[in-house]
């Protein structure tokens, strides 16, 4: 009896580990199958408005990469301060913040960015889609930092002083060359996060037909079309969808495996 | 002088997380303010949603066009019917109400139903990673999972809207963008985050404690059920409302799925509106007092999820370095 329910048991939860499994090749599947029957050399050359994607993989790109100049250094500043500068309860609570704020809803952010951007600036721009990214990278990079840096031996810590490094030197040159591929796998798995982010990009950026640089007005977004792509009709519309679904989680799933690939490597 | 500068920043880089969360909540809230002072509390029992009623009292209802400008100029939508009579005429005295009750109610069921779909699968490959499977299949395993955990939330509602929800509606019948089918999206999206922190916190067991039950004789399901469960109880509970917050905020997995009408749900299997879809599909084009009113339940939704994310960090996750 014992060993029958036991067996029961186990084979349930080989299953749902079956079904998870089976979801993921569903989904890969259709991205792949429908993806690569739309997919063409030509979306890579032509914007939207010609019927391809250039602009918005380019757009979307620009975006992650603004809100990571932002995201970046103050998430690990702020990491490095939790790590070693902070003491005691300060500490602990600016780290649950981060926390909170690492589950909050992206659309409340894309409001909140909405309010405090758009309605200033008296329209959606590509500032204010970087804007929000970067609030929703800069609670990740701060938990990597922290976690990363803590793995860090203390007798690095002292050795260094020891050979009358200042702090920040120690930190710079010492602390965060140890935990460097750590902290890169970190960044690159938060950057794939927010690449593939709609909800705050809805009323921030929200998108564009065609290609530009210049930030100030909205701003394409590879993501916010493919949902206007997806929802409309016709059925040159949703194959441009797939082929640009298919395109937004290679590179998402390209960046994943990369950062487990350092890890991996050197870790 | 370095030193200083360095420490400085880095002190007002980790305030800034402070900072930014107490004005996400003052600006929603300012954000709100109008259809607060409106509507009141009595917003979230509110069943109607842009219906025009005539007012008793006829008290100005201008006060709201001035802070919450338009600022593109609106495609056509469903809502210019409405909202030509309700910004258009000035001489009739309506005025349009909104209340949040369809929204949240379709957020809370479509949660739910996330939930418990969710919920059994994912102990399920949390047990089978943590226990089961031999070391190289569970590292593989993992990595799928975690790699299903790192699609974009969008391709997930593509995916549902077009292959998922047409297979649950030959099952169960009923419309294809619906409570039911959004909420099982929902679950297959929160499903691998889900399993893959249970797992971890399952893996915090001490080898010890397993060994000396399996020397006692116990079998594997026993040594999960009486061991490696009560000792990672907080961690686990605490990884599911974590999942449980993140399928509360979730906008487009359920934006293809839910159906955007702002209705109670008859069944199941009829479409409703969950407050982040509300947002997404209504923000851009609204104005004045439906802004507000879109606020309103973002700032709703923020504290819900405040609340919800609170409780699992401080009762459950609670790690003292």
């Amino acid at each position: 009896m014992r060993l029958l329910l036991n067996k029961i048991v186990l084979l349930l939860s080989t299953l749902s580990a079956l079904i998870g499994l089976a979801f993921l090749a569903w989904i890969l599947f259709t991205l792949i199958g429908k993806g690569l029957s739309s997919l063409h050399f030509s979306l890579f050359l032509n914007d939207l408005i010609d019927g391809g994607l250039r602009n918005l993989i380019v757009g979307q790109f620009i975006m992650a990469g603004i809100a990571s100049l932002i995201g970046i250094p103050v998430g690990m500043m702020a990491g490095i301060y939790l790590q070693e500068y902070g003491r005691g309860r300060y500490v602990r609570f600016i780290r649950d913040l981060s926390d909170i704020m690492m589950s909050a809803p992206s659309i409340v952010i894309g409001a909140f960015v909405y309010a405090i951007v758009v309605v200033p600036m008296h329209g959606t721009s590509g500032i204010a889609g970087s804007i929000a990214l970067s609030i929703m990278m800069i609670p990740i990079v701060i938990n990597t930092t922290d976690n990363m840096l803590s793995l860090v031996p203390r007798e690095l810590r002292e050795a260094g002083i020891a050979l009358g490094a200042s702090k920040s030197r120690v930190i710079v040159d010492i602390i965060i060359k140890a935990a460097k591929v750590g902290i890169m796998t970190g960044l690159l798995l938060s950057f794939a996060r927010i690449i593939g982010e709609t909800a705050p990009l809805l009323f921030t950026s929200e998108t564009s037909n065609y290609f530009s640089v210049n930030l100030t007005e909205a701003y394409p977004s590879l993501t916010v079309s493919i949902y206007a792509l997806a929802n409309d009709p016709t059925s040159s519309s949703r194959d441009l969808a797939w082929a640009a679904s298919f395109i937004l989680t290679m590179m998402v799933l390209m960046i994943n495996l990369l950062g487990r690939y350092i890890t991996r490597k050197k870790g | 002088m370095m030193e200083k500068l360095f420490k400085t920043l880095s002190f007002m880089s980790a305030t800034l997380v402070m900072v930014l969360l107490a004005s996400i909540f003052i600006s929603l809230f300012n954000s709100a303010k109008p259809a607060i002072d409106e509507f009141g509390i009595g917003f979230i029992k509110e069943k109607e949603w842009g219906k025009e009623v005539p007012i008793d009292n006829p008290v100005s209802t201008v006060v709201d066009t001035t802070e919450q400008k338009k600022v593109e100029p609106a495609p056509a939508s469903d809502d210019s019917l409405e909202a030509l009579l309700g910004g258009g005429n000035d001489d009739t005295p309506m005025k349009t109400i909104y209340g949040g009750f369809i929204p949240i109610v379709g957020t809370l069921l479509s949660t739910l139903i996330a939930m418990a779909f969710a919920l059994p699968i994912a102990m399920g490959i949390a047990v089978f990673l943590a226990e089961i499977a031999p070391k190289k299949i569970s590292n593989v395993v993992g990595i799928a999972i975690e790699l299903l955990a790192a699609i974009p939330s969008i391709i997930f509602g593509m995916w549902g809207l077009f292959y998922f929800a047409p297979l649950v509606q030959e099952l169960v019948g009923g419309y294809q963008v619906s409570l039911l089918t959004a909420g099982l999206v929902l679950g297959v999206m929160i499903l691998p985050f889900m399993a893959a922190i249970t797992r971890d916190s399952m893996k915090t067991t001490p080898d010890v404690l397993k060994e000396s039950a399996y020397a006692l004789g116990a079998t594997k399901f026993e040594v999960i059920r009486d061991i490696i469960f009560p000792y990672s109880k907080a961690g686990i509970i605490g990884s599911i409302i974590l999942a449980l917050g993140r399928a509360l905020g979730e906008t487009m997995a359920v934006a293809f799925l839910i159906g955007s009408v702002f209705s109670l749900p008859s069944a199941l299997n009829s479409p409703t509106v969950s407050i982040p879809v509300a947002m997404a599909n209504s923000f851009g084009e609204a104005t004045g007092m439906k802004t507000s009113a879109l606020f309103y339940l973002a700032f709703l939704l923020f504290i819900i999820s405040f609340s919800v994310i609170s409780v699992a960090k401080f009762y459950f996750l609670r790690k003292d370095k």
